[in-house]
């Protein structure tokens, strides 16, 4: 019996231990898989983590998901992309208000061979038709997730249904950006991708850039606190220092400072709201 | 097959260059893994040797119900601990969710039936040569639970590291609760996860590599206790 409270009593502190390192002056942000995949946070976070003395910890999913767990409390900050997605999430009283911070572009991916005849087309609509009309595979997020949301409204705008394709040339997977990248490169398939996620991607194969520059590509970023009304527990003092830090000067300028080989990968507007969603 | 080369190059220069990020995912792994051996051995091994002892109407179901629970899939305990952790949820005010603790949590709910299970089929084995014996020294099944559960120790030792292992390859449930925070929760599962994502396979499957390592270390290291034990118990 002195025994199993003793081994009992260990536990507890082994328990405990894990507990204790949580004491660190921290918030939890719930962002997306672009921005930690692409290496963004690795770059700028150690240094708002120097100037405030406060860690960040990422939790990186999905936009929908990201917006879930900060209208559960889980999480006390919310760094995503999908502005009608957020603007629900801020009306609801999940939190807010919602700040831009930057933007960068999705662009259109596919293989070399390029079987719907799409590479160098600026109109992603068109470019989306011609991958229906050839019924030619296309990888789709399928994760409620802000490219997916993004790619939704593009299939709209094309005014084509890709769910007629569904188990024959349209792929949802519902998984990450990057699973959607391995997955087109493996199959030879058309996907829509960010531009930062793409620059850090190292499986390509035959995967190219087959559509970009079209001003319906546009994937501006947007951070907003999560309601401490709600939930009286969240870190709002530091959850909002570090929202003030990303639309800084000092904030912005990290941002812009993040490149991978010369390439910038996302574009602050903190200052300058973008000119179309 | 490049590749494959490339994988196994990779994970001798990560290891070779002794990376204190590798070196922190690797610690964190077994700390999680281990304690949550620790604590589900604490409800799985106890239970296990009660199943084997006790007579009770409802037993076939309950051992029934184990077993089955071995194949408990990892994303679905991780869904019940996030919803239980969850702010939102019932152990809220905790605050546990994305931090280490949950992990554990969610792993050794995970293990505790695999613990519970397998430790009742040995046991058992072992108690039908024992009762006898056992009984004639007064000993009810209540009071065999503890001999048992000491005389079984070479055997249950398999058991625990059947638990190991399932603890530290499984990627569902830490990724659900732990969220994968880069030095914080990022443990070598999800870190290959993440790096399979990014497409850097060779990467992905070197640290694949090491945990491999390691879980055979960890398996060495037992089994040679286990041998030394055995040998002071027999002289």
């Amino acid at each position: 019996m002195i025994s199993w409270i003793l081994r009992r009593g260990l536990l507890a502190a082994v328990v405990l231990s894990f507990a204790a390192n949580a004491q660190e002056r921290s918030i939890t942000v719930a962002s997306t898989t672009s921005t930690e995949q692409s290496g963004l946070f690795g770059h700028i976070l150690p240094l708002f983590t120097r100037e405030a003395g406060i860690a960040v910890r990422v939790v990186a999913v999905g936009t929908g998901q990201a917006l879930d767990i900060g209208r559960r409390g889980d999480a006390d900050v919310v760094f995503v992309h999908d502005r009608a997605a957020e603007e629900r999430f801020v009306a609801e009283g999940s939190g807010g208000p919602r700040r831009h911070v930057m933007y960068n572009d999705f662009v259109v991916v596919g293989p070399a061979a390029d079987p719907a005849r799409v590479n160098g087309l600026r109109d992603t609509a068109e470019a989306l038709r011609r991958i229906a009309a050839a019924r030619a595979p296309f990888v789709s997020r399928g994760d409620r997730s802000g490219t997916h949301a993004a790619e939704l409204r593009l299939w709209r705008q094309a005014e084509v249904d890709p769910a007629g394709g569904r188990g024959a040339w349209y792929r949802e997977i519902g998984q990450g950006m990057g699973p959607v990248l391995n997955t087109a490169a493996a199959q030879n398939a058309y996907a829509l991708t960010d531009r930062g996620t793409w620059l850090a991607f190292r499986n390509r194969q035959e995967l190219r850039i087959a559509v970009e520059g079209d001003a319906r590509l546009f994937n501006q970023y947007g951070v907003m606190p999560v309601n401490p009304r709600r939930h009286p527990h969240v870190k709002a003092a530091d959850g909002q220092r570090f929202i003030d830090w990303l639309v800084s000067a000092a904030g912005q300028a990290a941002i812009a400072g993040h490149k991978i080989e010369g390439e910038q990968l996302f574009f602050p507007n903190a200052a300058r709201p973008e000119p179309t969603s | 097959m490049d590749d494959l080369g490339a994988a196994f190059s990779t994970a001798l220069g990560l290891v070779a260059a002794g990376d204190p990020a590798l070196a922190a995912i690797v610690g964190l792994s077994l700390r999680v893994s281990v304690t949550a051996v620790a604590l589900a051995a604490f409800v799985g091994l106890p239970l296990g040797a009660l199943l084997a002892v006790a007579r009770f109407p409802g037993r076939r179901g309950v051992v029934v119900a184990l077993n089955a629970l071995m194949g408990l899939p990892p994303v679905v305990a991780g869904l019940l601990i996030y919803l239980l952790l969850s702010r939102s949820g019932p152990l809220g005010r905790f605050g546990l969710l994305f931090t280490p603790s949950a992990m554990v949590v969610a792993q050794a709910v995970l293990i505790a039936p695999i613990l519970a299970a397998l430790s009742r089929q040995v046991l058992e084995e072992m108690w039908e040569e024992y009762a006898e014996q056992l009984r004639s020294l007064g000993a009810g099944p209540r009071r065999a639970v503890p001999t048992l559960l000491w005389d079984g120790r070479f055997a249950l030792l398999t058991v625990l590291l059947a638990g190991f292992g399932r603890a530290s390859a499984e990627v569902g449930a830490v990724m659900v609760v732990g969220g994968n925070i880069e030095g914080f929760t990022r443990v070598m599962t999800t870190a290959i996860a993440l790096e399979t994502s990014k497409g850097d396979l060779p990467l992905a499957l070197a640290l694949g590599v090491v945990l491999m390592a390691i879980v055979l270390t960890v398996n060495a290291l037992a089994q040679a206790a286990r041998d030394t034990a055995a040998r002071w118990a027999g002289g």
